[in-house]
């Protein structure tokens, strides 16, 4: 009733003060907080009919349009210290012996996409036709997707599990995600992961790619790299 | 009804308005209400995939978005500086108070409630929590970029976070201001101010009987 005394109490600022904390803390235990509960929904959202779950992709690109692929003028050159400069047809391309794998995709700024399954070509049977001269060290890959550029040494694109991936879940690699071909390195961080690419120089000496002129580092090992 | 007197009554045509909202509340609102759909809008341009491919040209898109945070911060701080500091810092009064029937309100049990009911007063302080919370998880992300003392892993898990949620509470908000009968006139307080005195002791009746006690 009007006029009646009652007990104020200052929920107002409470309730903004506690989100706040909660909010500002949570950059703290966010991500190990979600992961546990994506672990304990895994069943959950499996059960889900596809597409109900977002897929956790986030397209990031520098260029104001994504490139277009056009099969039938497409090509992938391979140049630099090669004794044999290459360049390779799209269906050239998918002639060479073919790789898979399953494995999780690391953005640096966080996000995460479990167990995507990779097919395409390793970089050693990728190389091999364009004998590498010995004093190449260094891998340039550059994208159609101008100025986009990064690099791996000759090591890390031999590393097990990196390969010039043209598959994505079963289906030719979406434009989104680089089409037609694109870089997986599943032990860096997503912006060596190079989409479009076009054109892989061989060289002795290490530019810095993209991103690396930005700040970020070069060696983008997950979890030893970039401040994480 | 009992009365019709008192400042802030005025006659309509065919009823009786009461100021529910000053001008630079309504300005507040409306700042925060255009940035909002601005920052959704290029938000979701930047992290759904379809969208992003749709639209492309990401680094102005980014831009849009960045700005329009600033722009927003800017604003409000125009309107609080320019506009009516002393009804504003009454107004986060009423805001921050919440008594008895407020508390059984919530509890669902149908109370008298003041110019702001409790439902209201929790949504400003969600509102007001969000805005700071996306404004620091925006920067940090912004720097983050440039260095990476400022990098979290959790960061863009946050800002997304409340992006869900703020849009949970929008849609809410906007279904009871647009298109559920009982309360959808009080939109018209947020566009011109004021609202028709009969609604008002219906669903404000603290609020309209402090102003012109009964039988004044």
């Amino acid at each position: 009733m009007p006029g009646e005394p009652s007990e104020t109490k200052l929920y107002g600022r409470r309730a903004f003060l506690g989100v706040s904390a909660v909010g500002l803390s949570s950059l703290f235990w966010g991500k190990a907080a979600w992961e546990q509960l994506t672990r304990a929904t895994g069943p959950l959202q499996a059960a889900l009919p596809a597409g109900f779950v977002p897929s956790g992709w986030r397209i990031y690109t520098v260029a104001s349009s994504m490139p277009q692929f056009d099969r039938k003028t497409w090509r992938l050159r391979i140049e630099g210290l090669v004794d044999e400069p290459q360049s390779l047809s799209y269906d050239e391309l998918r002639s060479l012996p073919r790789a898979e794998q399953v494995s999780t995709f690391h953005c640096v700024t966080g996000w995460s996409v479990q167990n995507v399954h990779w097919a395409g070509v390793r970089f050693g049977d990728l190389l091999s036709a364009a004998s590498p001269a010995p004093s190449a060290s260094v891998l340039t890959f550059v994208s159609a997707e101008i100025p986009y550029v990064d690099t791996l040494t000759i090591e890390q694109a031999h590393l097990r599990d990196a390969m010039l991936a043209y598959e994505m879940d079963g289906k030719p690699l979406a434009r989104e995600h680089g089409a037609p071909v694109r870089v997986v390195i599943p032990e860096m961080y997503g912006y060596k992961n190079v989409k479009w690419v076009q054109r892989i120089v061989l060289g002795d000496k290490l530019e810095p790619g993209y991103w690396e002129q930005r700040g970020y580092d070069v060696d983008a090992w997950l979890g030893h790299s970039n401040g994480l | 009804m009992t009365s019709t007197h008192g400042s802030d009554i005025r006659m309509g045509s065919e009823a009786t308005y009461v100021r529910r909202f000053s001008r630079t509340e309504r300005a507040l609102h409306w700042v925060h209400a255009s940035a909002f759909f601005v920052l959704l809008g290029s938000g979701l341009v930047l992290y759904v995939p379809r969208l992003s491919e749709l639209v492309g040209r990401r680094p102005l898109v980014k831009d849009v978005h960045f700005d329009t945070g600033l722009a927003w911060l800017v604003a409000l701080a125009l309107v609080v500086v320019l506009g009516d500091r002393r009804g504003l810092r009454r107004t986060l009064r009423e805001l921050d108070a919440f008594d008895q029937d407020d508390r059984l309100w919530l509890r669902r049990i149908p109370r008298p409630q003041g110019r702001f009911n409790a439902g209201q007063k929790l949504n400003a302080a969600l509102t007001a929590a969000f805005g700071l919370l996306f404004f620091v998880s925006g920067l940090l992300l912004w720097y983050g970029e440039r260095d990476n003392r400022f990098r979290f892993a959790s960061t863009i898990l946050l800002h997304d976070g409340l992006m869900y949620v703020s849009l949970v509470l929008l849609l809410g908000h906007l279904y009871l201001a647009l298109i559920y009968p009982s309360t959808r006139h009080a939109l018209r307080g947020m566009t011109r101010g004021t609202v028709r005195r009969d609604w008002a002791l219906q669903h404000h009746r603290k609020w309209v009987e402090e102003q012109a006690p009964p039988g004044a």
